[in-house]
């Protein structure tokens, strides 16, 4: 297969390398290459698929409409927990959010250089890699034990936190984003700092911002963990946030786990709907990003 | 000089495209070989563009693309007949930025050797040498054979670039704007390598520099917009330009 | 400026906390030094294998991934797989346990583990029953996960070599796989560790996906299709149920030990990162 022939060069004779040897190598890796980034996304598409099939399958109106039935006994529904989850994510992106954007505020605009810019930074992103299960126990301790009872605040104060970080990268980037000839204009008119951040160019980067509180929002819809160790989670209606509130997350989990049937069905109803919500929010924020991109 | 040069590359109506937009406008061009030939021009007139269609570089990049003939050894350069890969070996190139690999001085060199050769051990040293001494640089690395290739000076490196060009054995070498990024003295050394090279290797210089031009070339092919307006040979083109356009550049009315 | 103090708050308040676990460590291993240790050893064992299967499936495949969608795809199919991979990364946790114990678990059962059991089952590796969930299982859905953070990192380190080495690479007449292979590898190599680690410190945390498939037993076991435990899915699922202080104080202290560890890769991981920045910025 190799085919080699002799060639004279400078005096000495040297093999040359068969051209043709080489280029079937080189088709082969691509070969190789395009089939394992199919893998990726065959398993993306088998699991889209499996999620839709079985989880169309739970959908009926009192799915949406009625409360969970005791165990055992078929019916019931999962309202509950839908506005639990709503609720819970609103509440702590209202908290997270602010939080996130001043942090990448002063990070990128005020402390810029400064040592404790880049502490903060740093310790950012180590924040950002704690895995949300850590952070659940962390609240636990924190407000659930002390406060004697699970509760929505505390799930709520976890959710925040595992969304501060990244909302404070994502403002950071997107503020780092704007050129800086847009900020020495804005001073140049001779308005302070803060009026330039805010109007000039905190409008820049406003849709960049919005993206990456819309996938910060889609990640924490979908956590689970933190929430078990928080919220936990109840077959009723909630009477106040104080108390253990339904969620979607934990009825998956609780559900899933379980042996009844009709609880199984359900879950992966409730998984269809985090997975559209989820995916939804993703796919949404990431068109936008690139419409207002182009329209700058 | 020789009496009656040989034509090694033959350029026919080469067009060339970005996209939608034609960069280059049936460009008609000898190349003679084992002389040098300057490309002069204001910057973006298409040299750079012109000399890229030689080894087919373009053609990492989608949406470029060469229609026309470049005939060497009777062959159609631009056809799907020709090997690519092949082709490179013959027709090396030199880049505006020396862009040594991140191996070491005897890596770079020996990279293309590896490659295209059944080659090993002492065999393989002595081509690397061979090469670093036509490219004038053994005499200053010998003892650094293992030092990075980034840690040389500019003018080091770029010389680094012509022996591992060189090595492969080419028949021709491109040159875009070799000198542009190294000081005055590396120039001058660098220069004083071409005029030795010619010997043995056909040479294409792209060059904005007219007095380099003047210095080291025997023909000249002076591009404006994407077009050839005069090609002939240095002196006489220099001295007694036949275009007006070739004039006014050269006497410094533009560009 | 308010955030320096929230964030200064966090890490003082988690070593408030660790203090308070400090002490539930010592009692427990005094108390219960059979269970819990052991208890301890076998998290401990099931995260890290877990998270070796993941990390071997997923560095080689992320990498060829990032090299398919930089160098090779045109770059309308890039951005569509590029943009799948990505949607892998969107997936909460929960959703690939459920996928996970509900159909690739039974799939494991099925078809791939009878096979490796019939062709590579006199390794020890590859003993047992094929139940479906279980290490192997739990380490190939964690590598899916990982997968998209290694290969988008991966794929920003390769945009990062300078186009003119690569055409000089091409110059002198090499193909694209040996362009790829000596040049663009040689600069890629840091970054592609800097990826490594943030798959990793993602997996070691990993919880829920994990919890469904693992099997959940203080087990050690040599066989990859045996079910075992991994720190986070032994707190996902004794929590609710630990009633006796010790008990939880032992739970808390396994989270204690997946903190730390979890720390200290993303410390490092932040650390190689901001070194190759450096370098590669100049």
């Amino acid at each position: 297969m190799v085919v080699e022939y002799q060639k004279e060069i400078g005096g000495m004779m040297i093999l040359i390398k068969s051209l043709k040897f080489r280029h079937i190598k080189n088709n082969i890796v691509k070969v190789i290459s395009t089939l394992t980034a199919s893998v990726g996304l065959f398993f993306l598409c088998w699991i889209l698929y499996e999620v839709l099939k079985r989880g169309i399958g739970a959908y009926n109106w009192a799915f949406f409409t009625q409360l969970p039935t005791p165990p055992g006994i078929m019916g019931g529904g999962l309202v509950n927990a839908m506005v639990g989850t709503v609720l819970i994510t609103l509440l702590a992106t209202c908290v997270g959010t602010p939080l996130g954007i001043l942090s990448g505020v002063y990070l990128s605009e005020f402390g810029k250089g400064t040592r404790i810019a880049s502490a903060i930074r740093f310790i950012n992103n180590v924040l950002v890699g704690i895995p949300s299960i850590i952070i659940g126990m962390f609240i636990y301790t924190l407000m659930v034990a002390p406060m004697k009872s699970f509760s929505a605040w505390a799930g709520m104060v976890a959710l925040a936190i595992i969304m501060l970080p990244v909302m404070v990268r994502t403002t950071e980037d997107m503020l780092n984003m704007v050129p800086d000839a847009l900020r020495e204009s804005g001073l140049a008119l001779g308005a302070p700092k803060w009026k330039v951040t805010v109007g000039v160019v905190f409008r820049a980067a406003r849709s960049g911002i919005l993206t990456g509180v819309l996938l910060a929002v889609a990640r924490i819809s979908g956590e689970t963990a933190p929430l078990l160790f928080t919220v936990l989670n109840s077959p009723y209606w909630m009477k106040s946030l104080k108390e253990p509130v339904a969620n979607l997350t934990v009825t998956i989990f609780n559900y899933a786990m379980s042996p009844y049937r009709d609880w199984i069905t359900k879950a992966w109803g409730a998984s269809l709907l985090i997975m559209m919500a989820v995916l939804g929010l993703a796919v949404f924020s990431r068109l936008l990003l690139r419409n207002k991109g182009t329209s700058n | 000089m020789i009496e009656k040069p040989e034509v090694q590359i033959s350029i026919r109506h080469l067009d060339f495209f970005y996209g939608k937009s034609q960069a280059l406008f049936d460009n008609n061009i000898d190349i003679y070989k084992n002389h040098i030939t300057a490309i002069i021009g204001p910057s973006g007139c298409g040299k750079s563009t012109h000399i890229r269609t030689y080894n087919r570089i373009y053609e990492l990049y989608r949406d470029q693309r060469a229609e026309g003939e470049i005939l060497m050894d009777g062959q159609n350069l631009l056809s799907k007949e020709i090997d690519v890969i092949d082709l490179r070996r013959r027709v090396g190139m030199i880049f505006q930025k020396p862009s040594p690999f991140p191996m070491s001085v005897f890596d770079n060199v020996a990279y293309g050797l590896k490659l295209n050769y059944r080659i090993r051990g002492s065999e393989l040293s002595d081509r690397v040498e061979m090469a670093l001494k036509q490219a004038a640089l053994w005499n200053e690395i010998s003892d650094k054979l293992d030092n990075s290739g980034t840690a040389l000076s500019g003018g080091q490196q770029q010389r680094l670039c012509i022996a591992r060009a060189i090595a492969v054995e080419p028949e021709v070498l491109l040159m875009d704007e070799p000198c542009s990024a190294i000081d005055p003295i590396a120039t001058a050394k660098i220069e004083e390598l071409m005029l030795d090279l010619k010997s043995k290797y056909t040479i294409v210089i792209v060059t904005h520099n007219m007095q380099q031009a003047a210095r080291v070339s025997d023909f000249t092919a002076f591009f404006y917009t994407g077009r050839i307006v005069e090609f002939g040979e240095t002196d006489k083109l220099f001295t007694k330009p036949k275009e007006k356009q070739t004039e006014d550049y050269i006497t410094g009315r533009f560009g | 400026m308010i955030i320096l103090g929230i964030l200064w708050e966090l890490f003082r308040n988690s070593k408030l906390s660790l203090a308070k676990f400090g002490l539930g460590f010592l009692t427990s291993s005094q108390w219960n030094p059979v269970t819990e240790q052991f208890g301890a050893l076998s998290g401990i064992f099931g995260t890290g294998m877990s998270t070796l299967i993941a990390m071997i499936l997923a560095v080689p495949v992320g990498l060829v991934i990032a090299l398919f969608l930089v160098e090779l795809a045109p770059p309308k199919l890039s951005s569509f797989f590029g943009g799948a991979i990505e949607l892998l990364a969107a997936v909460p946790s929960i959703i690939y346990g459920m996928w996970g114990l509900f159909v690739f678990a039974p799939f494991m059962a099925t078809y791939i583990q009878p096979f490796l059991g019939k062709t590579l089952g006199f390794l020890p590796l590859f003993k047992g029953p094929p139940m479906g969930i279980g290490m192997l299982t739990a380490g190939i859905i964690l590598a899916l996960m990982i997968l998209p953070y290694i290969s988008s990192v991966t794929r920003d380190v390769f945009r990062m070599v300078p186009p003119v080495v690569k055409e000089a690479a091409y110059g002198v007449g090499a193909t694209n796989w040996e362009v790829t292979n000596g040049v663009t590898m040689r600069y890629a190599l840091k970054g592609i560790v800097g990826a490594g680690f943030l798959g990793l410190g993602r997996a070691l945390g990993e919880t829920m996906a994990v919890t469904f498939v693992i099997g959940n037993s203080h087990r050690i076991s040599a066989s990859l299709f045996a079910s075992g435990n991994s720190i986070a899915s032994t707190l996902a699922n004794e929590f609710t149920e630990a009633s006796e202080p010790m008990y939880l104080s032992s739970l808390i202290e396994l989270g204690l030990v997946l903190f730390l560890v979890t720390m200290v890769f993303q410390v490092a991981a932040q650390v190689w990162l901001w070194s190759i920045k450096k370098k590669l910025a100049v």
